[in-house]
């Protein structure tokens, strides 16, 4: 057998898995590597002009398609500037492999130049990392990388590799299986748990579906929508799960917590069967521990054991894959239980306390959102930064379809949005990718504008200027006397967006009016290119209704009296 | 478990030590995975004994937490949750044998010399090194044997205590001792 290089080896490896495309930035410890990515045809390189866009890039990439996202980085500088996307992708639970360049083997230690404990550093962001200290053992590596990153829960796994190794000789074969003795996920749910679950369902009076991130990455949303429509069990979705189960459905309660419907948040609190599909009772859901849920049996179904009983104390815990689960629930839940009650008092809540916001002449940012949502007429996939955009792009458009609202929901990453949305476009060329940014957040990455213009790569940005930092100033006006301290960014100044977005090549569009909104997103998804729009919004407008930090989640601002 | 059973908590949050013997891969920077763990989600670890087992393959950890019974669950579940952890025992629900070994450096002088060696013997224990102004003493037993040789040399004066942690093995179901 032929030997093949530790670069080659690893790009073969990766044909195996079938990658299709890495996002990276090149360096000294990775130049044998890159030397073999030169020229190979089969390969599509995205070259960003940050390694953070490269790793968000990979995380957008794999939310929007369901496989595992790429990038590479090299040692030291290169590798730290992949760990806030491996920390996103982490706690999103999102797979990615991220390769890293590391210093010679015997320099591991000595402080060589761009020399960095990347393993140590990304040791809790990480699934599992991996350092190869020798070629032979790389293929299997990889192979156990990709294995770990996709199954289970998914996550972030990262493959340190030094110089030396990448340019060692071994020979090549790829395993077949990974096998990994200490790590096998528990995919088939419990009979008996199920069968428990049916009949708790059958008891309840006022049963909700709390459905999490979970119920996108197993694909369980058919499964749901089924078990719905047989139940007409009412439906919330954490941030993470917007799409997996339509917003347009009757029984859909939309978003819940922090800044939910009041609906929602008081169909949980009032319930008493919590039947959580895929969520893990995060603070934003739950506010004030003590008081959450408080006549709720709570069934949880999830992947990850770690998740059950750690914030809230589950009464039937089913633990296995969402999709799975629901198939085999549906066989013993065959009619809906008595619940008419339930549902006319939850309609009640949503006539009386519908999401809401000012309609008049002033260019406001819901307004925006909803006409995103009626240009595309839904059918977008739409990324977020992280602050009012977010939670205004959560509330405003209305999701249908699972992988198409991708947002970084548990680290709350700024400058996540749009070079996600630039892997996201292409792992699905065919859909118009929208990034809904604020002012704040497009900073952080708008050097990417370079990386989505040069590769031809077609992504919308619709930055809401409100010139502040929004939603900590949002934070400062209600709980800190309106001391805005170091929030007002001035955008409206500085920097002049439609011209950086021309600067880079790229469409820059200005819009003051509210008349002008429409007209501006259609002209940008005509466009063949790289479109942003700069909407100048309502400075001060806030995101309603909400629940202040560690208050039960019935107790909104905004919300019903 | 019913809602009613679910409220009666007091079990669940009353803090304990608990024995966990935990069999890893025996691979660079398990350890360091571990000890990150605990850090990072804030667990107590009373005490910590690692070793290679019968398997040169796997390393197994005993280690001694403190925790109330949802942090332990938690305890095992991330634990479970790392890739290089092969298996986590919970011994503190078993028939188990633990012993710790403790070297105790008592201060002495001519007049209580004697009577440290004559507690020393009383106890089982070993003198291993004997000095002027101290003697060193080797304990091996379980936490109460420990305990109490520990209480009895206490009065003469301890300079200095090193101990190596509990290790335990779980006790077949019938022993004979």
């Amino acid at each position: 057998m032929s030997k093949l290089t530790g670069a080659e080896i690893l790009l073969e490896s990766l044909k195996h898995e079938k990658v299709k495309v890495i996002f990276g930035y090149p360096g000294g410890s990775v130049l044998p590597l890159f030397d073999k990515i030169y020229g190979r045809k089969e390969l599509h390189f995205i070259l960003t002009r940050h390694e953070q866009g490269a790793a968000h890039a990979a995380d957008g990439y794999a939310r929007a398609t369901g496989e595992v996202g790429v990038c590479v980085a090299t040692s030291g500088p290169g590798a730290t500037n992949l760990v806030t996307g491996i920390a996103t992708a982490y706690m999103d639970s999102v797979p990615i492999v991220a390769i890293t360049g590391q210093v010679k083997t015997f320099l591991i230690g000595n402080d060589a130049f761009q020399e960095a404990d990347v393993t140590g550093i990304t040791r809790p962001i990480t699934k599992h990392n991996f350092l190869v200290k020798d070629v032979s053992e790389l293929a299997k590596t990889v192979k156990e990388a990709f294995h770990i990153a996709r199954t289970g829960r998914p996550g972030p796994v990262l493959i340190d590799l030094p110089v030396d190794v990448q340019l060692a000789s071994s020979e090549f074969r790829y395993p077949r299986q990974a096998e990994i003795r200490s790590y096998k996920p528990t995919l088939e749910g419990h009979a008996g748990q199920i069968k428990r679950i049916a009949k708790a369902i059958e008891k309840s009076k006022r049963p909700i579906f709390y459905i999490g991130g979970g119920a996108i990455i197993s694909g369980a949303n058919h499964e749901l929508i089924e078990l719905v429509e047989r139940t007409h069990i009412p439906v919330t979705t954490t941030l993470m799960a917007m799409g997996a189960f339509p917003d347009t459905h009757p029984s859909s309660l939309g978003m819940l917590g922090m800044h939910g419907t009041v609906y929602a948040n008081h169909a949980m609190q009032e319930s008493d069967l919590i039947i959580a599909v895929g969520a893990r009772f995060d603070d934003r859901v739950t506010g004030k521990l003590d008081e959450f849920a408080p006549h709720a049996r709570i069934v949880h179904i999830d992947i990850d054991p770690s998740s059950v009983s750690k914030n809230v104390k589950v009464s039937i815990p089913c633990i296995g894959d969402a999709k799975r689960i629901l198939k085999q629930l549906l066989r013993f839940v065959k009619t809906a239980p008595d619940i008419d009650e339930w549902l006319i008092k939850i309609n009640g809540w949503k006539e009386k306390a519908p999401l809401k916001y000012t309609k008049d002449d002033k260019l406001r940012p819901q307004y925006v959102v909803e006409e995103i949502y009626n240009a595309t007429k839904g059918e977008a996939i739409i990324t977020t930064e992280v602050g009012q955009n977010q939670m205004w792009a959560a509330q405003y458009y209305k999701y249908t379809k699972p992988r198409t609202f991708l947002t970084s929901g548990g680290l709350g990453t700024m400058g996540y949005g749009f070079p996600a949305a630039i892997g996201a476009k292409i792992g699905k060329p065919d859909k118009v990718v929208f990034d809904i940014a604020g002012d704040g957040s497009i900073q952080m990455n708008i050097q990417e504008l370079a990386t989505a213009v040069l590769n031809k790569i077609n992504v919308k940005i619709a930055v809401l200027n409100n010139c502040y930092l929004g939603m900590v100033r949002q934070w400062q006006e209600l709980f800190y006397k309106k001391r805005y301290s170091y929030t007002y960014l001035n955008t409206c100044n500085c920097p002049d967006l439609v011209k950086v977005a021309q600067g880079y090549g790229a469409v820059g569009i200005r819009v003051t009016k509210k008349s002008e909104v429409r007209k501006a997103i259609e002209r940008a998804i005509k466009e063949p290119n790289t479109v942003l729009i700069d909407f100048n919004i309502e400075k001060e407008e806030n995101v309603m209704p909400m629940v202040p930090a560690g208050e039960a989640i019935n107790r909104m601002i905004g919300g019903m009296a | 478990m019913d809602l009613d059973s679910e409220k009666k908590v007091g079990k669940w949050k009353k803090m304990r030590k608990f024995t966990l013997s935990v069999l890893v891969e025996n691979k660079f920077g398990v350890l360091a995975r571990i000890a990150g763990l605990f850090s990072a989600r804030g667990f107590n670890i009373n005490s910590l004994a690692v070793a290679e087992t019968e398997d040169p393959r796997v390393s197994r950890m005993t280690m001694v937490v403190d925790a109330d019974e949802k942090t332990l669950e938690q305890i095992k579940k991330q634990l479970n949750k790392l890739i290089d952890v092969i298996k986590v025992i919970d011994l503190t629900k078993k028939d188990y044998i633990d012993r710790e070994l403790v070297l105790i450096k008592v201060k002495i002088s001519a007049k209580t010399r004697d009577k440290v060696v004559q507690a020393v013997d009383s106890l089982n224990a070993r003198v291993v090194d004997m000095g002027k102004d101290s003697l060193t003493v080797e304990e091996v037993g379980d936490m109460k044997k420990i305990n109490a040789t520990l209480e009895l040399l206490g009065p003469f004066g301890i300079a200095e205590i090193v101990r190596t942690g509990r290790i335990a093995i779980q006790a077949e179901k019938k022993g004979v001792i």
